[in-house]
C-alpha cells in the first residue's frame, strides 16, 4: 500500500505541470495559434518566479510566497506569449519561427541574466512549500495519503485549473468564440466575433498557464533553478496532441505521462521494479516509447483544430 | 522589354528575401548591443566589436575555428530545411545527430580491421545511415498512422539520447571521464593540409564534405523530378496526390534524408579529432537546435543555410571571445533568437521594400 501511495504522490510532481502547460497550450490552438513556444514560456515564468522567491524568501516564506510567485510567474508568462501572440496575430508570421524564437530566447535570457547579476547561472531556493500532511483531509483513508499528504498546494491549483478550463471551455459564450476562431475563423468573423482580440486572449491564456507550469515543474523537484525544464513544454505539447485537444483527454494523458515517467525517475524506490535487472536508461526511455506506441494507435483520427497555424486575413475568403 | 521586366522581377524576389535577411540581422545585432548596454554600459562597445569581428579576431586560425564550427550546424541546418521543403518540421535532427555521433565513433573504435582512409569513409556512413534510421520512424509514423512529426521526432531525441548513454556504457565507455574512448587514428578525419594553412588543429576536410552536400542538395531540390514532388507534397499534400505523386513515400524518404544528413553532421563533429567525446549526459545536443535557426535564416534554401551556419558559427566565436569583456557568451544565443524572431516579420519587411521600389519607380515616372 505504501508504494502505491509513493507512486500517486510521485506522479502529481510530473502530472500536475503537465496538465497545467498542456492547458494552457489548448486555449492557445483552439483559438488557432500553433504554440510551440511553451518550453520558453515556461522557463521564463519559472526564471522570473524562482528569482523572485529567492530574493524574497527572507522576508516571506510558506504557501503565501508560493502563491504570490505563482501570481508572477503567470504575469511572466503572459508578458512574454504576447511577443509570440504579436508576430502569429499582428504580423502574420510563421508561428513555428516565432516560438523557436521565444524558445531559443528564455533560457539564453536566464542563464546571461543570472550570470550578470549573481556570477553564477544556478538560482537557489529554499523549499518552504512542502506539505506533509493536510490537517484533516490527511487522515481520510485511502484519499487521504493519496492527494492530501507530502504534497504541494501546487496540486490543487493545477486540478482546479483544469476544471475551470472544462467549463471555460465548454459552457461558456467566450469558449465558444474561442473554439469558432479555431475552427473557421472567416465565419467567426462575420457573426462579429473580433478574431484577432479572441486569438490573443487565447495565446495570452496559453502564456500565464505556461508560466504557471514552469514554476510548479520546479518547485517540487528541485531547489535550484538552472535555466531549463527538461523540455517539459514540449512534452506538453505532446499531451495537448495525444489528449486530441480536449480538456478531459488531456487531464488523462498528463496522468499517463506521469506515471510513466515516474516509474523511470523513481523505480528505486519501488521494490518490484528495483529488483529487475533492467538498465536505468531503459527506464527513462519508457514514457517517450511509450507515447510513441499510444500516439501510432490513436493519432488516425485527429481531431486539430481547423484552423490552426493560419494567420487570419479578413480578405481571404 | 517584356521579358527584361520578368528578369527584374526575379532578381528582386532574391534580392528581396536576401534584404529582409539582412534587416533581421541588423536588428538582432541592434537588440544585442542593447543588452550590453544595459548590462555594462562601459565595456558594451569593445564587446559588441568582439562579437562583430567573430572569427576574424583570431587571424586565420579564427577563421579555420569558424569553419570548424560550422560544419556540424551546416549539417543541421540542411536536415532541418530540407525537410521543411516538404512541409515536414524536423525537429528531431538532435536526436539524429546524437545517433550518427555514436555510430561513427563505435565504428571508429571497434572496427578495427579497416584500415587507412576506408575506416573514416565506413565511419561516415554509418553515421548516415543511423540518423537516417531515427529519421526513418517518424516518417512512417507520419505516413502510416498520421502521427504529428513534431512530437514523434521530439519523443525521437530523448530516446536517441538514453540510447546513446547506454550504448556507450556498456560498449565505449572511458568510465574515469564517464566518456567515450578515443577514436582510432585511421578513423579521424584526414586534415590535407587544411590545418596547416589555416594553424588549427580543429579544421579538416569535414568542411569540404558540408559544402559538398549543400551542392548535392540543391541540386536535388531544384533540379531533379524527386525534389520537384517533394516540394509538391510541401505545398499541397492533396493536390500533390491528385498529381499522382506518392505523397507517403515522399514524406518518408524526406526524414530518411533529413536524419542521414543530421546523422552526416553528427560524425563530420566526433571524427574531427578535435578532443570532443561522447559525453554520458542527460542533455540533448544543441547542435540539432542550432540547426533550425540555421534552416530558418537561410529561409530553407540549402545556399542560403550554407552562409547562414557560417554567420552562426561566425559570431559564436565572437561570443567566447565576448568573454574577455567580462559578458556571459549567451547573449549570442539572445541575438541569434532576436534575429530569428525578426525574420518571421520577413512578410512586413518584404512589404516595406515593395513599397519604397514602387515609390522610387513613381517618382522616377514623374521626372
Amino acid at each position: 500500500m505504501n508504494t502505491i501511495y509513493f507512486i500517486s504522490q510521485q506522479t502529481m510532481f510530473f502530472a500536475i505541470p503537465l496538465l497545467i502547460v498542456a492547458l494552457g497550450g489548448m486555449f492557445s490552438e483552439r483559438s488557432g495559434i500553433v504554440n510551440i513556444a511553451l518550453e520558453g514560456i515556461m522557463v521564463m515564468g519559472a526564471f522570473i518566479s524562482i528569482s523572485f522567491i529567492s530574493i524574497f524568501q527572507d522576508r516571506l516564506s510558506g504557501q503565501l510566497l508560493l502563491i504570490l510567485a505563482i501570481l508572477v510567474a503567470g504575469l511572466s508568462g503572459a508578458i512574454f506569449s504576447l511577443l509570440h501572440a504579436f508576430a502569429s496575430i499582428n504580423m502574420k508570421a510563421d508561428q513555428t519561427i516565432s516560438g523557436t524564437a521565444l524558445n531559443m530566447f528564455a533560457p539564453a535570457f536566464a542563464i546571461f541574466v543570472a550570470r550578470m547579476v549573481q556570477g553564477v547561472q544556478q538560482i537557489q531556493f529554499s523549499d518552504t512549500f512542502h506539505i506533509a500532511k493536510v490537517p484533516i483531509l490527511g487522515d481520510i483513508p485511502l484519499i487521504g495519503p493519496i492527494l492530501f499528504q507530502n504534497c504541494y498546494i501546487t496540486t490543487f491549483i493545477g486540478i482546479t485549473i483544469a476544471i475551470i478550463s472544462e467549463v471555460v471551455i465548454n459552457h461558456t459564450k467566450f469558449g465558444l468564440r474561442l473554439r469558432a476562431c479555431g475552427e473557421y475563423p472567416q465565419a467567426a468573423d462575420s457573426v462579429g466575433i473580433n478574431v484577432y482580440k479572441i486569438r490573443y486572449a487565447g495565446v495570452i491564456i496559453s502564456g500565464t498557464l505556461a508560466g504557471i507550469g514552469g514554476l510548479v515543474f520546479v518547485v517540487p523537484t528541485s531547489t535550484n533553478f538552472n535555466a531549463t525544464v527538461a523540455g517539459y513544454g514540449f512534452l506538453a505539447l505532446a499531451v495537448l496532441i495525444f489528449g486530441q485537444w480536449r480538456t478531459k483527454k488531456i487531464f488523462v494523458a498528463a496522468f499517463f505521462f506521469g506515471i510513466m515517467k515516474t516509474f523511470a525517475s523513481a523505480y528505486s524506490g519501488i521494490p518490484f521494479l528495483k529488483g529487475l535487472p533492467i538498465s536505468n536508461e531503459v527506464y527513462k526511455m519508457i514514457p517517450y516509447i511509450a507515447t510513441l506506441i499510444v500516439l501510432a494507435f490513436f493519432s488516425k483520427s485527429s481531431q486539430a483544430p481547423r484552423a490552426e497555424g493560419i494567420p487570419y486575413d479578413k480578405g481571404i475568403r | 522589354m517584356k521579358a527584361k521586366a520578368k528578369l527584374n522581377l526575379i532578381n528582386s524576389a532574391w534580392g528581396v528575401s536576401f534584404l529582409s535577411a539582412v534587416m533581421a540581422i541588423a536588428i538582432g545585432l541592434l537588440f544585442g548591443l542593447v543588452i550590453l548596454l544595459v548590462s555594462n554600459a562601459s565595456e558594451a562597445l569593445s564587446g559588441f566589436a568582439a562579437i562583430i569581428q567573430g572569427g576574424f579576431a583570431d587571424g586565420a586560425k579564427g577563421i579555420g575555428d569558424v569553419l570548424y564550427n560550422a560544419t556540424p550546424i551546416i549539417m543541421t541546418g540542411l536536415s532541418v530545411g530540407f525537410a521543411f521543403k516538404t512541409g515536414l518540421f524536423n525537429i528531431g535532427s538532435s536526436g539524429q545527430f546524437t545517433m550518427g555521433a555514436f555510430a561513427a565513433v563505435y565504428v571508429g573504435i571497434k572496427w578495427t580491421f579497416l584500415s587507412g582512409s576506408s575506416h573514416w569513409i565506413v565511419a561516415l556512413l554509418a553515421a548516415c545511415i543511423a540518423g537516417a534510421l531515427w529519421g526513418l520512424l517518424p516518417g512512417i509514423l507520419k505516413a502510416v498512422a498520421n502521427v504529428h512529426e513534431v512530437i514523434s521526432s521530439i519523443m525521437m531525441n530523448y530516446i536517441g539520447m538514453y540510447f546513446v548513454n547506454m550504448l556507450i556504457v556498456s560498449n565505449i565507455h572511458d568510465k574515469i571521464k564517464n566518456q567515450s574512448l578515443p577514436v582510432l587514428k585511421s578513423a579521424i578525419i584526414p586534415k590535407a593540409g587544411l590545418d596547416k594553412i589555416f594553424g588549427s588543429q580543429n579544421i579538416n576536410i569535414g568542411i569540404l564534405i558540408a559544402v559538398l552536400m549543400v551542392v548535392i542538395i540543391y541540386f536535388l531540390i531544384n533540379k531533379t523530378t524527386f525534389g520537384y514532388e517533394l516540394k509538391a507534397c510541401g505545398y499541397s499534400k492533396d493536390a500533390s496526390k491528385y498529381a499522382g505523386i506518392n505523397a507517403r513515400r515522399n514524406i518518408i524518404l524526406s526524414m530518411v534524408i533529413a536524419g542521414a544528413l543530421s546523422g552526416l553532421g553528427g560524425g563530420l563533429l566526433y571524427l574531427a579529432g578535435s578532443g570532443k567525446y561522447l559525453q554520458v549526459v542527460d542533455i540533448l545536443a544543441p547542435q540539432g537546435f542550432n540547426g533550425i535557426s540555421v534552416a530558418l535564416l537561410g529561409m530553407s534554401n540549402p545556399i542560403g543555410i550554407l552562409f547562414a551556419g557560417l554567420f552562426i558559427a561566425h559570431i559564436t566565436v565572437g561570443g567566447v571571445n565576448l568573454q574577455l569583456y567580462s559578458f556571459a557568451p549567451e547573449v549570442i544565443d539572445i541575438i541569434i533568437a532576436a534575429i530569428i524572431y525578426c525574420g518571421a516579420f520577413a512578410l512586413l519587411f518584404k512589404n516595406i521594400i515593395f513599397k519604397f521600389s514602387k515609390k522610387k519607380v513613381k517618382e522616377d515616372e514623374s521626372i
